[in-house]
């Protein structure tokens, strides 16, 4: 028998990661309803620094990262503790985990604002952040591995399996999708371009989905649902099925982002494959969590922490059904750019990353407070509030995204659009996305009924930072003889990191050489070329404002947007895109072929004041753009670093950058002045309605 | 303008080979460890299923 080993488990780092999960997420979500708002009351847009475009990505990343990043540390390194029956590995370790992470946040905070952005989503913070949130992530891999080594188990209980894949393939996928040339030290370029940053970020996109909203959380739900319930997980059988299966899987579905795009026909037929597989591992998790409950639904009725966590496993498997759904290429074509994917995220993020965290939350405080739980009354209330607050976010935006889409497709019996105006198809939603605003107000309202509730339990008991705990040494000489290849894997963690990342990797590359093979092989189109600087200027201004949040640059090769927008998008015509801009949702039109569409006066007059020329429109007003002046002082870095990427500006174009700025702003003044429009050469609109005139034209040189 | 997207990947040899491949990695993988997990008694796993219900054990075993 072993020696006995006396040891405490950090509860303080745990409190600490569940406090900012808390406060982030009330700020995050506020800055969500905010912007919920801003879509039925433009004038909420009140400052440059708020409005839509700008705090939308401030949003996204504060319930992603901090709401959701912050309530997974949480989660994780209270739960590895006790199932390593070890303390975390370094103490110090685990308070740059937790600082660090919260300067990442506070830098977000400070900069998405400004508008410094690389405006990929989910991955807008520019390169400084990017190597900050590398270290971070790599400090809390080492402290879990570290945890891992020194455990006092032999075996790795499913849950670590998914936080060891959370941890490897989350680097993996920073890492290839913040490949980006630096300029200046807030700006910078996407190394890829056009077709192939459109899979790159969406491969990204679609797995930060996958392995910082779901495999965490699903390793923790293997861990809270059967703690909670008192009893083991229905079947273990079921869940080293599901752990394989679900990330050998998910890392190919990242195409069905792209369906109808200029993305290769046969990428996105792998994606849609795969997504529709992916249907089998996700039900089989559910309802692994759910059967789990087998012979406890007594307890459901009294305990609001299985409450919450059955609620969070039913809108998982509802957004896990709806996935591969929406990934069929006839559904999308109608979801796809309408607010029908709002609410599929919003059951995802706020049903089953929310309730799955609150629940969490319920368990754990009264626990490393050595007390019991303030209100339980308030918990349910909290519960009821939440879980209409979703039907009331989620209802009105699946209503929307129907609404629209129909009207967008409809033609009349003559064979023209029955509504040509898009702005028709915008107005219809007014009163959906106020019910949305009421939903996502109910669930904020709900949260702070928990801050209160957890404030106060914490302030009945007191805080036990170091936990005591004991367990019998590991004994290291074990014999292993006639164990199987997967025991062997289970056992030792960084066989398992290993072979996590070849299942993650072989998804990866299998997609993406082939479409970076094409490099050479898109047909260029030999009228397609480089941005003149000006419009390069102005293309960094449509990025720092965020258009691309609310605008597509991607026509689908559909009649009803080939009639309203022009030709479909090609993938040659994308190719000296650094980033590219497709954008993934229609608030306002798409505008691949705004260029040459109407005259610059036009422009002027909508980025001054939308309502002058499309009455009704809730797109900000960008006064500013007339006053300050864009920056031209980084041009010649900017051209050479499109050439070092293998945009074909000549040798030494840069020297002449500046000139022909001016040449190409004067052009625009001139035509300005004679709508009597006077403007001076060097304001922000100026560059501004130079990309815009040049957006999708390039194609039509050769048509003539 | 067909001819910009016409053959847009048939230019690669052999291009069809990424999809089958994809598929047969997915389904071999997936086969053997179905059949892997399957080939266990129910009991083997019973004792990992406990972990993280176990630490409570020696929890309420200190005080």
């Amino acid at each position: 028998m072993s020696q006995i080993e006396r040891f405490s488990y950090d509860n303080k780092t745990v409190r600490n990661f569940m406090y900012a999960s808390v406060i982030f997420g009330i700020i995050g979500m506020l800055v969500g309803l905010t912007a919920a708002l801003q879509l039925v009351f433009p004038s909420l847009n009140l400052i440059e620094y708020g409005t839509f475009g700008r705090i939308r990505p401030l949003h996204t990343n504060a319930v992603i990262f901090a709401f959701v990043g912050n309530a997974m540390f949480a989660g994780i390194y209270y739960s590895l503790q006790r199932l390593c029956k070890a303390r975390m590995f370094s103490d110090a370790l685990s308070n740059i985990n937790f600082w660090g992470w919260q300067l990442i946040i506070l830098s977000a905070v400070a900069t998405l604002p400004l508008g410094i952005t690389t405006s990929k989503e989910y991955a807008e913070l520019e390169w400084p952040i990017d190597i900050a949130i590398t270290i971070v992530w790599v400090v809390f891999g080492i402290n879990m591995f570290g945890t891992i080594l020194k455990r006092r188990v032999s075996h790795l209980y499913v849950a670590i399996w998914f936080y060891i894949a959370t941890f490897v393939t989350v680097a993996v996928l920073h890492l290839v999708n913040s490949f980006e040339f630096p300029v200046t030290l807030f700006k910078s370029y996407s190394w890829y371009a056009g077709v192939q940053d459109a899979l790159v970020q969406w491969w990204y996109g679609h797995n930060a989905v996958a392995f910082f909203l779901t495999t965490p959380f699903l390793g923790l739900m293997y861990y809270f649902v059967p703690k909670a319930a008192n009893r083991p997980v229905y079947s273990y059988r079921l869940s080293i099925i599901h752990f394989w299966a679900l990330i050998f899987l998910y890392i190919w579905a990242g195409p069905h982002h792209l369906l109808y795009t200029s993305l290769p026909d046969w990428a996105q037929s792998l994606g849609v494959a795969f997504s529709i597989m992916l249907i089998a591992p996700s039900w089989g998790g559910m309802l692994n969590g759910l059967l789990t409950l087998r012979g406890a639904w007594d307890k459901v009725r009294e305990d609001p922490v299985l409450k919450f966590m059955v609620v969070a496993l039913t809108a998982y498997g509802m957004a896990t059904f709806e996935g591969p759904l929406l990934s069929l290429k006839n559904v999308n074509a109608i979801a796809h750019y309408t607010d029908w994917i709002v609410a599929h995220v919003h059951v995802g993020g706020l049903g089953w990353n929310g309730f799955i965290i609150f629940g969490m939350m319920y368990w754990i405080v009264p626990r490393i407070y050595k007390t019991t739980l303030y209100s339980v009354k308030l918990a349910n209330v909290h519960f009821w509030i939440g879980t209409l607050g979703i039907i009331f976010y989620a209802v009105p935006m699946y209503w929307a995204g129907f609404v629209q889409s129909s009207m967008w497709k409809e033609f009349t019996s003559e064979g023209v659009l029955a509504y040509p105006n898009f702005l028709e198809t915008v107005t219809q939603l007014k009163y959906m996305y106020m019910l949305r605003a009421v939903g996502g107000a109910l669930f904020i309202i709900g949260t702070i009924i928990m801050a209160y509730n957890l404030v106060k339990t914490a302030a009945q008991g007191s805080l036990v930072a170091n936990e005591e705990a004991e367990a019998p040494a590991l004994d290291k000489h074990e014999s292993h003889v006639g164990e199987t290849w997967h025991r062997w894997i289970e056992r030792k963690p960084i066989q398992m990191l290993v072979f996590s990342l070849v299942v993650i990797l072989i998804g990866g590359l299998v997609e993406m050489i082939p479409t970076f093979l094409v490099k050479s092989n898109i047909p260029t189109i030999s009228s397609v070329k480089p941005y003149t600087p000006l419009e390069l200027e102005g293309r960094d201004i449509y990025i720092k404002e965020g258009c691309n949040n609310c605008h597509s640059q991607m026509v689908r090769p559909f009649r009803s947007e080939t009639v309203r927008y022009g030709e479909y998008s090609k993938a040659g015509e994308f190719v000296y895109d650094h980033p590219f801009l497709w954008g993934s949702k229609r608030t306002g039109p798409d505008l691949h072929r705004i260029g040459g569409k109407y005259p610059d006066s036009w422009h002027y007059n909508h980025m001054l004041e939308p309502e002058l020329t499309s009455p009704n429109s809730i797109m900000p007003s960008y006064p500013w753009m007339f006053e300050k002046t864009f920056d031209a002082s980084s041009i010649e870095a900017k051209i050479s670093a499109m050439r070092t990427m293998g945009v074909p500006y000549p040798e030494g174009y840069e020297k002449q950058a500046q000139a022909d700025i001016h040449k190409q702003a004067k052009g625009i003044v001139e035509n300005l002045k004679k709508d009597k429009i006077k403007v001076s050469e060097d304001k922000q609109i100026v560059a501004l309605i130079a990309y815009l005139q040049r957006l999708g034209t390039d194609i039509k040189v050769t048509a003539k | 303008m067909l001819k910009f997207i016409k053959h847009h990947m048939a230019s690669i040899d052999g291009i069809e080979i990424y999809p089958i491949i994809s598929f047969l990695i997915f389904f071999i993988f997936f086969i053997v460890v179905t059949a892997w997990v399957y080939s266990k008694k129910k009991n083997y796993y019973d004792s990992i299923a406990q972990s993280p219900l176990e630490e409570d054990l020696t929890s309420t075993l200190n005080r």
